[in-house]
């Protein structure tokens, strides 16, 4: 299982209260995690990237284990760490705004 | 229960706010979608349960939230907002054509004639219909296709649909207007859109009478008089008795025309409530004064309402969604502030009392007439 931590503001709209725990079809990729989260959670859709499995929305990043992995192509493959379940991939809203 | 439910849009969130028919002691539920930009809350007439919001933000992009228990419990719905063909260009701010992008949701508006169809004004301008409560949305591309849409461009806040008016009588008949494009009329429920802004005269644009190009900022229409139509242009108060075709400045004795806002009273359809500012750079009421105008005669005369509103040192604005009336019988008037206060009056504007007071940025009232 995967663990994904979402922002306050998408574990609002999403209805949970802590990280999720997700199935990545193999081999576990940047947009299969993405594609996990939006089928397990429906009301995120384009709130991570543009409908349809599109480009990431401009103010999100996604890290793990200490890396930007945001301009990584879809299909890179995910860390062992998060793939072992030792490490989150985690979404943020970016640093913007005041 | 008899009373109202007003529904506000602010900045940073939603907020419900609720009191008897009385209209004196008030309760306020919120923030709802506490964070996100919420530029429009709206309910049903045909079932006054079921509330949309339209929240978003530059993060996480636009989402839809329907209740259907009065705005007590929210859902997601769908929040795809595909433009239905090619979409070409309208002109950007330094006259270049720029691709049409959807950018936000910027007014809801639930059908006058049927309980799951509600409708989308959105940035960059087009207007969306659902049929199916929210789940779904399709673009009407007759509007966003008229051969003008080339030449459209963006006001300061974005190239919006922002108002969506409907016929109450003939559900083919819907107005909408676009910042700054214009008004626009469909009489076959959508398919097809003639701009109406004969009569309009805008010193902003080069050709001041064009066919498109103005900036007008809201519609009002009484739901017994379909002809009738009130505008609050950029600059200029306009009515129309001919549902558009033609309209005919009513600024009178204003001290400024230019605003946001323009409401009609719930039972008397020459009465007409506009909120004047400064000027087009001065986004804030004149001299420190928050006075709301009202004509009893349909235009060109006008008197200040000012008991119970601030009368020195007020320097907020009332945007273009932020005004609306109840139908109790004594009709009831609420607008917010770019303060964060939501004024009301219970007696046609007579006299006013704040609501709330401190709430982020107001972008739109809305009211609900229980019964």
């Amino acid at each position: 299982m995967i663990r994904v931590v979402l922002p306050a503001h998408l574990r609002s709209l999403a209805g949970v209260s802590s990280e999720l725990s997700l199935d990545v079809a193999d081999p576990p990729t940047i947009g299969g995690v993405l594609d996990a989260v939006e089928s397990a959670h429906p009301m995120l859709r384009g709130t991570l990237r543009e409908h349809g499995g599109g480009a990431r929305r401009p103010f999100v990043r996604f890290y793990a284990c200490e890396e930007d992995l945001s301009h990584e192509p879809a299909d890179s493959l995910l860390p062992a760490e998060v793939v072992s379940g030792k490490e989150p991939f985690l979404v943020v809203g970016a640093m913007a705004g005041g | 229960m008899t009373g109202v439910r007003v529904l506000v849009g602010t900045r940073k969130g939603a907020f419900i706010i609720t009191s008897d028919g009385d209209r004196r002691d008030w309760e306020v539920s919120g923030p709802h979608f506490p964070g996100w930009e919420v530029y429009h809350v709206a309910g049903s007439l045909l079932d006054p349960e079921r509330i949309y919001a339209a929240p978003s933000g530059g993060w996480f992009g636009q989402v839809i939230q329907r209740s259907d228990d009065g705005g007590k419990s929210w859902n997601p719905v769908g929040n795809e907002f595909r433009y239905a063909s090619e979409t070409g260009t309208h002109q950007w701010y330094d006259g270049t054509p720029h691709p049409w992008e959807f950018a936000r949701v910027w007014h809801l508006e639930p059908s006058l004639h049927d309980v799951d169809t509600v409708y989308a004004g959105v940035e960059d301008a087009a207007l969306f219909r659902s049929t199916d409560a929210g789940a779904t949305w399709s673009e009407l591309p007759g509007l966003r296709t008229h051969p003008s849409g080339s030449s459209w461009q963006p006001g300061a806040g974005g190239m919006c649909l922002h108002t969506v008016l409907q016929d109450p009588v003939d559900e083919r008949r819907i107005f909408a207007a676009i910042s700054a494009a214009g008004v626009f009329r469909t009489d076959d429920g959508g398919q097809t859109w003639q701009p109406k802004n004969h009569g309009l005269h805008s010193e902003g644009i080069p050709d001041t009478d064009a066919e498109v190009g103005h900036c007008v900022h809201r519609l009002a229409m009484h739901p017994s008089r379909q002809q009738t139509l009130f505008m609050q242009k950029h600059w200029d108060v306009m009515r129309s008795d001919d549902g558009g075709d033609n309209w005919r400045e009513i600024s009178g004795n204003l001290p400024t025309d230019f605003g946001f806002p323009v409401a009609v009273h719930a039972h008397e359809p020459d009465t007409v409530y506009v909120v004047p500012i400064t000027s087009d750079s001065h986004h804030f009421v004149m001299d420190g004064k928050l006075r709301v105008y009202r004509s009893r005669s349909g235009g060109d005369e006008w008197e200040a309402l000012t008991t119970g509103l601030p009368q020195e040192n007020c320097y907020v604005n009332v945007l273009r969604d932020a005004m609306a009336v109840d139908s109790l019988d004594s009709c009831g008037l609420y607008f917010g502030t770019s303060g964060g206060q939501v004024y009301a009056s219970a007696d046609s504007g007579d006299s006013w009392a704040p609501i709330v007071r401190d709430l982020p940025a107001v972008l739109s009232v809305e009211v609900q007439t229980l019964t």
